[in-house]
């Protein structure tokens, strides 16, 4: 269902997604396939929420620390796996 | 809680079970009992059903609960009973909660799910139907759920199938009759598509009269536990063997924790809130929704729910081994059964919730206080289940036929 992640394409939240805000960052809902995920940090909920914004997943973290770059681009990857972010279509999104 | 998935990025928080033991802003799991009435009288019901209260929440106020779900974004809850489709505005809450993003699991005996409803069903996106069934044969289900309602169950079944409805769900609470059916019970829900859901049976409402007849044996128990472990990717389960988690290397899938009043609890059909579904009585009782702040209010503020998101002692559990998977089991089984709630689990897979069993009075055991069951007395077909009369006992599952 789900192509493979690919950090130099543009993603977005699903709009099927609902994000829920938690002590801990956030719940995330995916009204389609009904599957809850866990963002396990503030962080990663701003980025997910601005995901779309950018032109490529690199230039959206491109402002994180090395040292947590490498954790995000996994969170990222499971999270398109679990089709809670997409790719953007054409590569642009209106934010 | 099974639909939960987890995506590997823990390094640098807690565990995410850390996270839960101190509460979400709002439930994963709650559940809703629309109505104490029930047809059915079944013999271990863990909310005592069987009688309508005069004081169940209006549709108005049941519709207020909904709006109030929308906001707290609680994504879905899981609608019972009582037989939840008894109530006259049943399909129009249903509506209601969907038009508003609150998607609906219900359990159903199978009551009104005719050809038509089936089909309706069906075609509606964001419900999901459980049918509850607790043999694989009519034998063994009529002896709990009482006479007809193998055949009820399997009608709406049928009529599920036939109109299309996907992975419907057929939900079997796990007892010493059934545990040797599981692989009949995987076959039936293949036969119609649906997916198979197996709980534990708790020693909650009328369910604490027969539990100590019911229950599992410590054998039948590690059968579960190896069925599971080989079946696990296509059971649910609503993650209610947790306590069997000692007796692998490998934990089974779901959130292994009590997750009352931290992910879990109940409202029930008078809007009261309870700490989890099997903990209908007034120690765990947090609130109502009709009070000022509503669930939202009960649900942040009750003092019985920041005192179950602080860290348990584990009391004499927290030397045991296996103390790290099992978490000391089942907050509920052990309060019916009398047990200390920092003690062992009566199914404790180490024997220590046995060892304790026979040494406590039954007298003092906390009754459920808050029965519906029919006044009638009701038969339980199969006189292996029948229990011998205490003193004590007032229940009408005593009564055989």
């Amino acid at each position: 269902m789900t192509a493979s992640f690919e950090p130099g394409r543009g993603y977005r939240l699903n709009p099927d997604v609902a994000l829920r805000p938690e002590p801990f960052g956030a719940l995330a809902y995916h009204f389609g396939t009904r599957r809850l995920s866990f963002l396990k940090a503030p962080d990663l909920v701003a980025l997910v929420r601005q995901l779309g914004s950018y032109r490529c997943v690199s230039d959206a973290l491109a402002a994180v620390p090395d040292r947590r770059r490498d954790i995000y681009l996994r969170a990222l990857a499971a999270l398109a796996a679990a089709d809670m972010i997409v790719p953007q279509r054409d590569g642009s999104e209106a934010p | 809680m099974t639909t939960s998935r987890e995506p590997a990025h823990s390094e640098r928080v807690p565990a995410l079970v850390e996270q839960f033991k101190a509460g979400l802003a709002a439930p994963i799991c709650l559940t809703w009992e629309w109505t104490y009435a029930c047809n059915l009288s079944c013999a271990h019901c863990l909310s005592s059903s069987g009688r309508r209260d005069p004081d169940e929440l209006t549709t108005d106020e049941m519709r207020s609960v909904i709006d109030e779900l929308r906001s707290m974004q609680v994504f879905y809850v899981n609608v019972g009973g009582g037989e939840p489709t008894i109530r006259p505005d049943f399909w129009e809450l249903l509506d209601y909660a969907v038009a508003n993003q609150v998607g609906v699991k219900f359990s159903t005996n199978g009551l009104r799910l005719d050809a038509e409803r089936a089909q309706r069903l069906a075609a509606t996106d964001y419900v999901d139907v459980q049918v509850s069934l607790d043999g694989a044969s009519r034998q063994v289900n009529d002896a709990v759920r009482g006479p007809g309602s193998y055949d009820m169950a399997l009608r709406a079944m049928e009529n599920l199938a036939a109109a299309g409805a996907r992975d419907f769900k057929i939900s079997v609470v796990m007892t010493r009759h059934n545990v040797p059916q599981l692989d009949e019970f995987a076959a039936l829900a293949d036969r119609f598509g649906a997916q198979l859901r197996i709980t534990r049976l708790r020693p909650s409402g009328r369910g604490a009269d027969v539990w100590h007849e019911l229950h599992p044996t410590d054998q039948q128990q590690r059968e579960i536990y190896s069925w599971l472990a080989d079946h696990g990717d296509r059971v649910l389960t609503g993650d209610s063997f947790f306590h069997l988690n000692a007796l692998g290397a490998t934990p089974l899938p779901g959130l292994n924790l009590c997750g009352a009043g931290r992910v879990v609890c109940l409202i029930d059909p008078i809007g009261d809130v309870y700490a989890c579904p099997f903990a209908i009585h007034d120690a765990f009782k947090a609130g109502t929704v009709r009070a000022p702040g509503g669930f939202a209010e009960v649900w942040r503020s009750a003092p019985l729910f920041a005192r179950l998101r602080t860290e348990t002692s584990g009391g004499a559990c927290r030397s045991c081994s296996a103390y790290s998977s099992c978490q000391g089991g089942c907050m509920a089984a052990k309060f019916f059964t009398g047990l200390p709630l920092d003690g062992p689990d009566p199914e404790c897979v180490k024997g220590h919730g046995a060892t304790a069993l026979p040494g406590l009075d039954r007298g003092l055991r906390p009754r459920p206080d808050k029965d519906h069951s029919h006044r009638d007395p009701v038969s339980v077909g199969m006189p292996s289940v029948r229990i011998p009369a205490k003193p004590c006992d007032s229940s009408p599952v005593a009564v055989t036929a």
